[in-house]
Order: structure tokens, then sequence, then C-alpha cells
């Protein structure tokens, strides 16, 4: 029961990436699959997080004069690479959305296979 | 300043990247020339690099003075060098033979247009140098989201492209960085020599494997390895015209060299055979995929879709060269990788430079045009020859070593694939060199007034009078790639054995 509660991070995470991956592919809506690659990104990003936690660590702060041994910290490098890594995918949805929203003004729709049906009508 | 090369050739990009559109506020054609002239001097330092790495072996450099492993690194050696200059070289001959393709089709946007230009190669040459795990992540989300909107300018169609590359694409840096988390969490380290040192001593764990199936879909799908490639065609097929010949050529050859670096720096020699079959992955996928894009581009009209098709073909070429694993086999890959740029990029600009004095790009509608642009269509067979690989060109030297490279290991079939797709490539390029020079124009268009699609181009070259030849900003860059296609070929024993044997 110790083993499965230690796991249960890690099967949210398996869970929420296989959320996102459906929604990516499976999903004919283009704002969907949108939103299933930010669901996507927020397991990365969970899973980055739950790698640093140490059990009874604490923040990883030495104050001036201080000694301390990394056993007794949370390890901070994957807050910072996830904070690029946000950034990153802020910025990718930025670019999806305007993406969107010029497709949204051409179409007049979001969903795939309508577009495709126009775009291969006008061909 | 030797020192600081591997900083100089991705960095001016970068920064120019943001001057770029401003200065093109104030005047659009002056975005054109800063852009070249930051363009030339990424590729003079590449050529420096290479020069400096040849005779004083690789260089690294320290990002902010911070140490390896903690900081950092950049590490240019002897193949990061090579592939900058290609990559370099390549879009340098592309985005000055473009020049007036992009003011057709980016009416208005030019500094912006560039802008996005250079940063997709800033993010390619990050991509190139940098040693480190996780900022080869982020300079691959940058080239990739340079490239989206670069596709997405293709008009109705290009706009869907774009947003189905962006989504799969960022799938693919999503499946790298979960497995560079795998890998981090296991070596505590992101420095790819530090990397490989843990994992040499460590020894194999499934975490380490897993993390290593996890990088090798994100990058199968960067590379466009079948069949992972879905996003490939249409990208390429609805992209601008100044665009895809731009893309073509170099944007997916990176993403190979990611996935070779792999092999080379980060997973310690035979890990990813014995431990985790990923060389055997890519050696099945690569031969299934040389023999799927040489059909599919068979029977593409459209011959940008017939290119973008053999194009997925032609990686598939470099992903064996890779999965062998072999010194041979990486010979054979970047050999691949340099020949590949150039036969495309001949291929894509010669589309070009036809679609932009008539207009045309339909297989059946290049019919007799092979007279009316004698040198573009020279260049143009040139390409193909070596695409289908007939020696001295270029492209039959690296099907040789990857024939070498497959055949010490045993795998004869892989010379039957080689074998098949050569017909193949020559069956579907052999049939655009019919409709150019052996179909007469149509009627209609015959007389001397009107094209195909009654807005020809024309100009006087001398030689050969009136034609329909674009100017010499296209056609000096056309004929250098062709003749390189040639020359390097011919030269190809110098390339393996001063850059290639020393570097892998």
């Amino acid at each position: 029961m110790d083993d499965l509660a230690a796991r249960f991070p890690y099967f949210m995470i398996a869970i929420l990436l296989a959320v996102g991956v459906w929604g990516m592919v499976g999903k004919r809506s283009l704002v969907k699959k949108l939103i299933g690659l930010n669901v996507l990104q927020s397991a990365i990003i969970l899973f980055y997080i739950n790698g640093s936690i140490r059990e009874g660590g604490t923040v990883p702060i030495l104050f001036h004069g201080e000694h301390g041994y990394a056993e007794d910290f949370v390890n901070p490098l994957p807050h910072v690479l996830m904070l690029t890594a946000i950034v990153v995918s802020v910025a990718v949805t930025a670019v999806a959305l305007a993406f969107l929203t010029r497709i949204h003004r051409e179409f007049g729709t979001v969903d795939e296979a309508e577009i495709l049906s126009e775009t291969e009508q006008q061909a | 300043m030797a020192a600081q090369l591997p900083a100089l050739i991705p960095v001016p990009l970068l920064v120019l990247s943001i001057i770029a559109p401003v200065v093109g506020m104030w005047r659009q054609a002056l975005a054109f020339w800063l852009a070249v002239a930051t363009i030339a001097f990424s590729t003079a330092m590449s050529g420096w690099a290479l020069a400096h790495v040849i005779a004083h072996g690789p260089m690294t450099y320290k990002l902010g003075g911070w140490e390896p492993p903690i900081g950092i690194e950049y590490v240019l050696d002897h193949v990061a060098a090579f592939v900058s200059l290609i990559v370099m070289g390549v879009a340098l001959a592309v985005v000055v033979a473009t020049r007036r393709m992009a003011e057709q089709e980016m009416r208005g946007r030019q500094g912006l247009y560039y802008s996005l230009v250079l940063l997709l190669l800033a993010g390619l040459t990050g991509m190139v140098v940098t040693a480190d795990l996780f900022n080869l992540f982020v300079f691959l989300e940058i080239s990739s989201l340079a490239g989206y909107a670069l596709v997405f300018l293709g008009g109705r169609k290009g706009m869907l492209a774009g947003y189905r590359y962006l989504i799969l694409g960022t799938l693919g840096g999503a499946f790298y960085l979960l497995g560079v988390a795998f890998l981090y969490f296991a070596t505590g380290t992101l420095n790819m020599a530090d990397t490989l040192a843990v994992l040499s001593a460590s020894g194999a764990s499934t975490p380490v494997s897993a993390g290593a199936v996890f990088i090798f879909i994100g990058l199968g799908l960067k590379m466009a390895l079948v069949p992972l490639h879905l996003w490939l065609p249409d990208a390429y097929t609805f992209a601008p015209s100044s665009v895809n010949t731009l893309i073509a050529p170099i944007m997916t050859k990176v993403g190979a060299y990611a996935m070779l670096r792999m092999f080379l720096s980060v997973f310690p020699d035979g890990y990813l055979i014995d431990e985790v079959p990923i060389g055997q992955a890519l050696v099945v996928l690569g031969a299934v995929g040389v023999v799927f894009g040489a059909a599919a581009a068979f029977r593409q009209p459209d011959i940008r879709r017939m290119l973008a098709y053999s194009s997925v073909s032609q990686l598939a070429f470099i992903a064996i060269g890779i999965g062998l694993a072999t010194p041979l086999g990486f010979v054979a890959a970047l050999l691949h990788i340099m020949n590949h740029a150039l036969m495309k990029g001949t291929l894509f600009l010669a589309v070009m430079a036809v679609r932009l004095q008539t207009g045309v790009s339909e297989v059946p509608a290049l019919a007799g045009l092979g007279r009316r642009l004698p040198i573009t269509a020279a260049a143009f067979t040139v390409g193909a020859i070596a695409m289908v690989g007939v020696p001295p060109t270029a492209g039959f030297f690296s099907k040789w070593y990857l024939s070498i490279a497959a055949v010490e290991q045993g795998l004869w079939v892989i010379l039957a694939v080689v074998l098949v797709s050569s017909l193949l490539s020559a069956a579907y390029l052999f049939r655009v060199l019919e409709r150019a020079y052996l179909a007469q124009l149509p009627a209609a268009a015959d007389g001397a007034h009107d094209g195909p699609e009654g807005e020809v181009r024309r100009s006087r070259l001398p030689l050969f009078g009136v034609t329909w030849e674009p100017k010499m900003d296209v056609l000096l860059p056309l004929v250098l790639l062709a003749a390189a296609t040639i020359v390097l070929g011919v030269l190809n024993v110098a390339v393996v054995r001063h850059v290639l044997e020393p570097g892998t």
C-alpha cells in the first residue's frame, strides 16, 4: 500500500500524458488539440517537479556563512529548467492562438475536417 | 577571437532577428541586406571554425563563464563545425536567391519574414553547437516555432499545414523533454559529456532506456522518420516557395544531427543497440521509409510534394546510417546530410526559379520548359542525377559508404533497399526531366508571346539570347549549389578523411 502511495504522482502524470496525447491526436477541433498540447506540457512539468522532491528537504537557500548538505534541500535545478519550459510552452501557445484566430477569420470554423473539405473544394 | 567561435555562430543570428524587423519597418529592402550580411557572417565563422577544428582539434565555450557541468557548454568538434557550415552555406545561397520570391510573397512584411528566417537559423545552429541536453530543447523549440510561422504564411492551405506542423512538432519537442527528464534523474547532469561519463560508469538501467525511447520518438518526429513524417509533405507543399526552398534542405537535417549526437556523445558506445534497440529501429524504419518515400514521390503531380516525399526517403537513408552505429555508418549519415542539403537545395531552388518566372509547379505543366530555361533545367538535372546516385555526383558516394557500412554488418537487405530506391528515384525524377526536355510546349503557349499562365518574365542572357531564365541573383546561387554537388562528390575522400573520420 505504501508502495502504491509513493507511486501515486507517477500514475497521475501518466494519465495526464495520455489525456494530452489523446487530445492532440484524437480530437477534430483545432482548439482541443491545443488544449491537449497544454495538458501534455503540464504533465511533463509536473514530472520534473515531482523528481526534484526530497523527503524532509527544505527550501534550497543558504544564508551568509551557513553550511549545508545537498541531502537537506529540494533539488532546485528542475524548477529552474521548468521555468524555461513554461516560457517555451507559453510561447508555443501564443503562436498557436495567433494561428487559430487567423484560421477562424479565414474559414469561420476551427474544425479540422470542415477546413480540409473547404480547401479541397477550392483546389 | 578564435576562442569565442562556438558562440559567434548562433548569437549574431539571434540578435539580428530582433533588429531586422525594426529596421524593416523603416526600410523593407534593408531588412534583406541585414539578414544576408548576418548569415554571411555566421557562414564565415562556421568555415573558420571548421578550419580551426581541423588544425587544432575540438573547441569548447563556457557560456557566461560557468564551469561545465554546472554551466551550459558549447562544443564545436569536427561534426558540429561541418554540419553548421553546411546549414549556413546552403541557407546563404537560398536566402540570396529567394529575395524576389520573398518580395512577391511577403509583400510589405519582409522585415518580419527575415526576422523569422534568422530565428530559424539561430535555433538550428544553436542545436548544432550546444553540448547541453536542455539547451538543445530550447534551441529546438526556437527553430521549430520560427518554422511553424514560416509555413503558416503560405495562404489558406498553408494555414492548416502550419497548424498541424505546430501540433506534431511540439509533441516531438515534448517527448524529447520527457526523455531528458528520465536521463537527468538517472544521472544528475544535463551536460552531454558528463552524461556519457556517468552512464559509462553506471551501466544500463530501465529509466535511462525509457528516456532513450522518448528521445528517439521526439527527434524522430523532428527528422520526419517514417511513420512520424505526416507533417512534412503538407508543410513543404503549402509553404510559400521562398520558405520551402529554405527549410527543405536544412531543417530535418538538424533533427537527424541531434539524433546522431545522442549516439556519439550522450549514450555510451553500443548502449542504443544492446540495451535498448533504437539503432535497430532506425535501420528498420529507415529501410521502410526509403522505399515508401520514393514510391509515394512517384505518384505526386505537384513537383513540390514529390520533392517532399523524396525528402522523407532521403532522410531515411540518414536514419539507416545512424542506426548502424558503426563509424562507417556515421560517416555515411553525415556525408548524406551534406549531400542531401546540397541536392535538395538545388532541386527546390530550380523549382522556385521556374515558379518565379512562369508560375508553374505541376509536373505536366513543365512541358518544354527545358529549352526555355536551359540553365535552371541543367541545374535541376544535376540535382536529379545526384539524387539517383550517379557517380561522380555527391549522392553516389554517400550511398556507397552506406552500402559498405551495411554489408560490413551483414545487412545485405540494405543494399537491395539502396538499389530499389535509386531506381524509384530515377523513375520519379526522370519523369520530370522527360516533360521538361522531350515534351512540346503547349500549342497555345508556344507563340513567343505567352507562357503557361500568360505572365512569363523574360531576360536576356549571353550565349542563350532571350530566355525565360531568372536574373543572376537566382541563377548564381543555383549554379553554385549544383556545382557543389559535383565538386564535393569528387572531393568526398578529402571530406571523409579530414572531417568525418576524426569526428566520429
